[in-house]
């Protein structure tokens, strides 16, 4: 058979695909692009073409500033959390002990859970009149007075990152123990005859093993924590006071609360390249962990 | 293997049992909220157990009688059913071809890359254009709209997993089916995908977890019981005046139930389906 009738053939196989994929992905971005510089409504006309305007009032904004460091701050510390209790817990769950086996089929609790049924669970348990981290802290005699865990702006964005880590850092585990128990049982051994210490154990011949699976999950944490819309819009709707709001949060007020599509379009674009950046980066570095793992 | 002292023993079940703690303890909460009477969540102190279990809210929510809370959760339940059926059948539909396609011919492999590199754009990036287009057509707070504008999660991801699957399927196999005179699609259809179908039922369960999950674009693309998901039910729930947090705790349950039993049940594929990328690097 010709390879060009093979390629051929395999193009058309994939035909389906891209066809639907240019129709629900490439169509509406590039109708993003465009959208970004007129000032569109929601509802009505096509609106007038004005440039750059959207995006220069985006970024001169105090809002856009305000929620790109709470974005950041939350994708930072929720997913540095993620990665150090992940990795913790695989290395917990590949000694032995017993109940092992049950204790690793639970660890796929959280991350099946659906990500608004844990941010309704964490809502629960934040209330701030009846839920039960208010009740267990008063008990313990920790806090005086029950307290406003969502409603308060010091705790709210701390209150959100909590609940996102229990739901994430299991499948970090997950993972991560993966990847450990690839390590050579030999190479352990020789390093104990070599007599090194714990630390230095997990730091050079542990390490290198978890570090090219481990670059992957936090490239795709990451990313996911940056566009991150779900559970902050459950629980807080980015309030009290915009402590909590993040980008996803915003370019949705922007666009359909307030209903300014353009402005909300060139938004949602500002926030795509900066994901893409972050990826580009993060890819690079992937690319070097792993040269250097191998 | 390292010999191991008492103290070391004592400290790994320690921390064992601080993990499961940790895992179970809000888990197990959602569950004694939606059992216990109102009357045990609203007491200062807090009752932990409740004195006899109250099964009622199940009932409550799980009855169809009209204009109930039964009646908006039930159809929820059955509208998230539909999506994420339809949705994952027709993501399959694409992605089989497609993911055998670039298995076997490496050279169109950027292809798949471009589809895959989505996986980036935030879907409020889509949001404005796909929201006027479902307008348009129609097709705004419907299952299939909803449905469609799935497949840009669901499609992507089955049509790796699917490229994953085949690619550990040797292509000798086929060739010599071919060379015994079998045409391609009766290859494929003896041969290639009866070995695929673990990868295949692998990709559903995933892309069914991903509908059954997805709150954005239902949130912004539905707006009554003839549409809205699951999810955006239990926000609904969450978010309104519901004086009663056990019925929003057994909607949770509910709604929690097919997914972890998936999880549970599946935990070996779904493990390996998602290190597989991450262990290969």
């Amino acid at each position: 058979m010709s390879s060009t009738w093979m390629t051929t053939r395999a193009w058309l196989l994939m035909l389906p695909l891209l066809v639907v994929m240019v129709a629900v992905i490439g169509w509406p971005l590039v109708d993003t692009v465009g959208l970004s510089f007129t000032d569109a409504k929601l509802v009505g006309t096509g609106g007038n073409y004005v440039g750059f305007d959207n995006y220069t009032n985006m970024l001169s904004s105090s809002n856009f500033s305000r929620t790109l460091v709470t974005t950041t701050l939350f994708a930072v510390i929720s997913v540095a959390a993620e990665m150090v209790i992940g990795v913790l817990a695989a290395l917990l769950l590949n000694q032995q002990f017993h109940g092992r086996a049950i204790l690793r089929a639970l660890m796929i609790l959280p991350w099946a859970l659906p990500t608004v049924v844990n941010a309704t669970l964490w809502r629960l348990i934040y209330n701030p009149e009846y839920g039960a981290l208010n009740a267990a802290l008063t008990q313990l005699n920790l806090i005086d007075a029950y307290r406003s865990w969502l409603g308060e702006p010091g705790t709210a964005l701390v209150a959100l990152i909590v609940a996102d880590c229990w739901k994430n850092f299991p499948l970090v585990a997950l993972i991560a123990l993966a990847a450990l128990q690839a390590v050579p049982r030999d190479i352990t051994a020789a390093s104990l005859v070599d007599g090194a210490g714990p630390f230095n154990r997990f730091r050079f011949v542990i390490l290198p093993y978890l570090a090219g699976p481990l670059m992957v999950a936090l490239v795709l944490r990451t990313i996911e924590a940056f566009k991150v819309f779900d559970i902050i819009w459950v629980m807080t709707r980015g309030g009290p006071a915009n402590s909590t709001r993040t980008l996803s949060i915003l370019v949705y007020q922007e666009a359909f609360s307030f209903q300014r599509a353009g402005s909300g379009a060139s938004l949602a674009l500002i926030v795509t390249l900066l994901v893409t950046v972050l990826a580009v980066a993060y890819a690079a570095l992937v690319r070097k962990t792993a040269g250097s793992a191998a | 293997m390292e010999r191991r002292s008492p103290a070391f023993t004592i400290f790994i079940h320690g921390c064992a049992l601080l993990l499961a703690a940790i895992i179970l303890a809000p888990i197990a909460w959602l569950f004694i909220m939606s059992i216990s009477p109102a009357a045990d969540l609203a007491a200062k102190p807090l009752r932990w157990w409740p004195q006899a279990a109250d099964f009622s809210r199940y009932q409550t929510l799980l009855s169809t009688a009209e204009n109930s809370a039964g009646a908006a959760f039930t159809s929820s339940l059955r509208n998230s059913l539909e999506i994420a059926g339809m949705a994952t059948l027709a993501a399959l539909a694409l992605a089989i071809p497609a993911g055998w396609a670039v298995s076997r011919t490496p050279a169109i492999g950027w292809s798949l890359s471009m589809v895959i590199a989505t996986y980036m754009l935030p879907p409020v990036a889509l949001a404005v254009p796909l929201y006027m287009g479902l307008s348009h057509l129609g097709l705004l707070n419907n299952v299939f709209g909803l449905a469609l504008v799935y497949l840009t999660i669901l499609a992507p991801f089955t049509t790796w997993l699917m490229k994953s699957g085949f690619d550990s399927i040797p292509r000798e196999i086929e060739a010599a089916a071919m060379i015994d005179g079998a045409g391609l699609f009766q290859t494929l259809r003896i041969i290639t995908l009866p070995l695929a179908a673990p990868v295949m039922a692998t990709s559903a369960l995933f892309a069914v977890l991903l509908a059954w999950d997805e709150f954005f674009y239902a949130l912004l693309f539905t707006s009554d019981q003839r549409a809205k998901t699951l999810t955006v039910a239990i926000a609904d729930l969450a978010g309104g005046r519901v004086s009663d947090y056990g019925l929003i705790a057994t909607a949770g349950v509910l709604a929690a139930l097919p997914p972890v039993l998936i999880g549970l049940v599946m935990q070996r594929a779904l493990i390996s389906g998602l290190t597989s990328g991450g262990v290969k690097g």
